[in-house]
């Protein structure tokens, strides 16, 4: 083993994103002829790591090497003239262009006068097609493609590049039963053919039967590389999340009261399918799961953003008209979207607006006029409450932390005293101080009898946080968990495992 | 699979080939228009016109094709070229006697700095071209009205071979049918088509110009795949600016009188030929030879509407239904096109 060099090392690579630092010791080891699978958390810190493998990012420090020369990718296309390739979750491929085109592009053969050569790019491409076993026209281009066909088309980039390192980020989120096999039939046979392959998936019953190294992460750091066959999906588990839950969540006791909200049958096709729960009066239900598990699509759904074909909404008892937020508002749910600068605020609008807006068609009408007037003493009122930090109320929201600008988004909703408040990811990119600050409201607002639904890929946040946990898998509830019971290692594997395993 | 039943080929190729429907549609208008008055095509002059018009705006939709195909707009083309026609006149004032290969090369030249200029404002700025080239197509224009002022070039002040080129035949007239020539060649034309070849040659067959239909269709794949993005949508913008140089240069040639007004509004004619020839205004597809067409489609129809009788008011609007009625054939087209690559995947 020592004297094969590695296709690929990286060691103590860090990279921050000014002063939120995404990766701290990053370390990963390829190796020829081999299949390594890299796990962890969301926001473990294995996409920057990927990023920096493909140039799209560049290191602050640590030391990359190809087989055994130091390398510094500048750009895409040094990484891939270097012979990485890396296959992402959604292909990104040119639509209009044929697929001979998309796999040659920027690098096809030329001959005389710089004369692409398009009838040995097409035999190539045709020949690499039928070597993977799949039946595409090279010359029909790539839109209406499904993402797996797309995937193979990315694959067939990487053979054609001759590429040395393939790493593939959670190529089978998106692929049926029978794609995943396929891909996994011609992931089998670029390892043999001496290629060093990465895989990343939060899908352990793939890793362990494709992979024979595994390497987990955790909060941008490298935790531990072992072969597969000494390890077992729990030691896994215990890895990706081996870490003490803070008791500083200031959480209140509370006693739950009626139920507010009830969820029945919820499905809509591909995203989400049974999701049934329901949330009492003066409890925080906390909706955990992986990114891409369809918990904000549930929370948009409910909220009416989006629709759903089957099942039901109630709000205290009575049924919610689907695809309808101003419905939604009106029947007293808050909706603290994931993404606030685009869906929480109007960025570009006064603190003021923003914190109002909640109750402009509301109590802040009167005779069908709302004046600047009664809006500055509504807004002065809530950011006073929620001790937002500005200048002047009409200061742009855009001008303001990530902290200040979520406490604006709690105020509009808070404006409007809801009965049930829907908070997806409420502390993502704020810091540590707001952050409490944030969670001991949220505290007393289900004390005051707000039923609240949290969604969070924050672990410690959903264990501090929530009276029950609900956790959702690949688009179904795989498990509730009373708090009590709630630990980091039962929540991670219902995250990453179905319904039956997860009931075994 | 099974292919889908084989359509008639004519109707099946002309939905399919925008270049040809175009042509087949062209056929029918100078049919018509002929029939209406037999001398819009059989006359000297008749023949002449419906070669020599279109030229110019061939070569100005080329360069429109170009940036528009990588998700961009220009809409500076009319000022560059009324400026690249200003400079050819006022270096003819200074030297009567320049050669004429020179004065093509100035206004090329002249086309293409413009174009450097639009090109670099939007790759460092990072605006949409759109916005960029709105703002240059006035101050390109108001420095043409500020340096030719109201004066204007007269044909006598430039040369006798520059002005003669507008006019010139490379083959006489062929055709004598009963006093009535046809079959001339003008220089224009020649020179426009041989331009058409050479992009399209290009665009087909370098890499660059295909990396160019690349950033078009996704730029966001474009940066995964490495290419240089800012590069290829400068080298768009230059090329562009190149052609209105020499549309500007064949407009000077052309009508031998040139003012600070020359090329206005060609920007609109120039992106609705482009649009009426299959560039799809969301990048990435389309040919410079659909763009061609469309250029040669519109200026014909506005030479026939008049002489079909067509009022002048209802002239802008038919050439305005064409261009929405190209879209959404474009639209329709798309969304089958769309449906069919899924259903042979499907299928397969």
């Amino acid at each position: 083993m020592a004297n094969i060099t590695a296709t690929l090392e990286l060691r103590d690579v860090s990279k921050s994103f000014g002063s939120v630092v995404a990766l701290r010791n990053g370390r990963l080891t390829m190796m020829p002829g081999s299949i390594h699978a890299l796990v962890g958390e969301n926001g473990a810190g294995k996409s920057t790591l990927v990023k920096i493998i493909a140039g799209l990012y560049q290191r602050d420090s640590g030391s990359f090497e190809m087989e055994g020369r130091p390398v510094k990718f500048r750009s895409t296309a040094d990484s891939k003239a270097a012979g990485v390739a890396v296959i992402y979750q959604e292909p990104t491929l040119f639509p209009d262009l044929s697929v001979t085109e998309n796999v040659f592009m920027g690098r096809q053969p030329v001959g005389r006068f710089g004369r692409i050569d398009k009838a040995s790019m097409r035999s190539e491409v045709a020949d690499i097609i039928e070597r993977l076993g799949v039946d595409i026209d090279p010359d029909r281009p790539t839109r209406g493609l499904s993402i797996a066909d797309q995937q193979i088309i990315e694959i067939a980039k990487a053979i054609s590049l001759d590429a040395k390192a393939l790493i593939m980020d959670e190529p089978t989120a998106a692929l049926s039963g029978v794609e995943v096999e396929r891909l996994f039939a011609v992931a089998r046979s670029l390892r043999d053919e001496g290629r060093a392959l990465a895989f990343i998936s939060h899908r352990f019953d793939e890793v362990f039967a494709l992979c024979d190294t595994i390497t987990v992460m955790r909060d941008g750091s490298y935790i531990s590389t072992q072969p597969i066959g000494q390890t077992t999906e729990h030691d896994i588990v215990r890895l990706m999340v081996g870490r003490d839950v803070d008791e500083l969540f200031p959480k209140v006791e509370t006693t739950a009261g009626d139920v507010v909200l009830e969820v029945e049958g919820l499905r809509s096709p591909g995203v989400f399918d049974d999701i049934t729960f329901q949330v009492r009066a003066g409890e925080i239900v906390g909706l955990a799961g992986l990114v891409g598990a369809g918990r904000s699509e549930v929370a948009r759904a409910v909220f009416g953003v989006d629709g759903y074909t089957d099942g039901a909404v109630r709000l205290n008892g009575r049924p919610l008209p689907k695809n309808n937020p101003a419905a939604a508002m009106r029947a007293g749910i808050g909706f603290v979207p994931e993404d606030r600068r685009q869906q929480g605020l109007v960025i570009d609008a006064p603190i003021a607006t923003n914190v109002t807006d909640a109750i402009r068609r509301g109590q802040l009408v009167k005779g069908a006029v709302v004046t600047q007037k009664r809006e500055f003493a509504a807004a002065q009122r809530w950011a006073h409450e929620l001790e937002v930090k500005c200048s002047a109320l009409d200061a742009h929201a855009g001008t303001l932390s990530g902290g200040n600008q979520q406490k604006v988004v709690l105020a509009k909703w808070l404006a409007a005293d809801p009965k049930l408040l829907i908070i997806d990811e409420p502390t993502r990119g704020i810091d540590v101080g707001t952050k409490s600050e944030v969670h001991r409201r949220m505290s007393e607002l289900a004390a005051g009898g707000m039923a609240i639904l949290m969604i969070s890929s924050e672990l410690p946040e959903v264990l501090g946080m929530a009276d029950r946990v609900l956790v959702m898998h690949e688009g179904r509830v795989t498990a509730e968990i009373a708090r009590a019971d709630a630990t980091p290692e039962r929540v991670m594997f219902a995250a990453t495992h179905n319904r039956q395993e997860v009931a075994a | 699979m099974s292919a889908p039943a084989k359509k008639s080929g004519l109707l099946r190729r002309a939905v399919r080939n925008r270049a040809f429907s175009i042509l087949l549609v062209f056929a029918a208008i100078v049919v018509v228009t002929t029939v209406k008055n037999p001398t819009f095509l059989f006359s000297s002059d008749g023949w002449r016109a419906l070669l020599l018009d279109p030229s110019i705006y061939v070569v100005l939709a080329i360069g429109e094709a170009i940036v528009i195909i990588t998700k961009s707009v220009d809409l500076s083309v009319g000022s560059t070229m009324g400026l690249a026609a200003w400079s050819i006149g006022s270096a003819y004032l200074a030297w009567p006697t320049m050669p004429v290969p020179l004065a093509f090369a100035l206004g090329v030249a002249v086309g293409a700095f413009l174009g450097f200029v639009n090109g670099g404002l939007v790759a460092v700025a990072k605006v949409p071209g759109m916005v960029i080239t709105l703002g240059t197509m006035y101050i390109f224009r108001g420095v043409d009205i500020l340096w030719a002022g109201s004066k204007r070039i007269n044909p006598i002040d430039l040369s006798q071979e520059f002005r003669d080129l507008g006019n010139a035949r490379l083959i006489p007239d062929f055709v004598d049918t009963g006093g009535v020539k046809l079959g001339s060649l003008p220089a224009l034309t020649l020179l426009a088509v041989l331009v058409l070849i050479a992009v399209s040659w290009y665009m087909r067959n370098m890499r660059t110009g295909r990396q160019l239909y690349a950033i078009g269709s996704a730029p966001e794949a474009a940066e995964l795949y490495g290419l240089p993005f800012r590069r290829l949508s400068f080298l768009a913008f230059v090329i562009c600016g190149a052609m209105a140089g020499l549309a500007g240069a064949m407009f000077a040639s052309r009508y031998a009188t040139i003012m600070s007004t020359a090329g206005n509004g060609y920007e609109m004619q120039a992106i609705g030929a482009a649009v009426v020839g299959g560039v799809a205004i969301v990048g990435g597809s389309g040919t410079v030879l659909g763009a061609a067409c469309g250029a040669l489609l519109l200026t014909t129809i506005n030479a026939a509407l008049p002489i079909l009788g067509v009022e002048s008011f209802w002239q802008q609007a038919v050439v305005g239904a064409l261009i929405l009625g190209a879209i959404t054939l474009d639209r329709v087209l798309a969304n089958r096109n769309e449906r069919r690559l899924v259903a042979e995947r499907m299928s397969a």
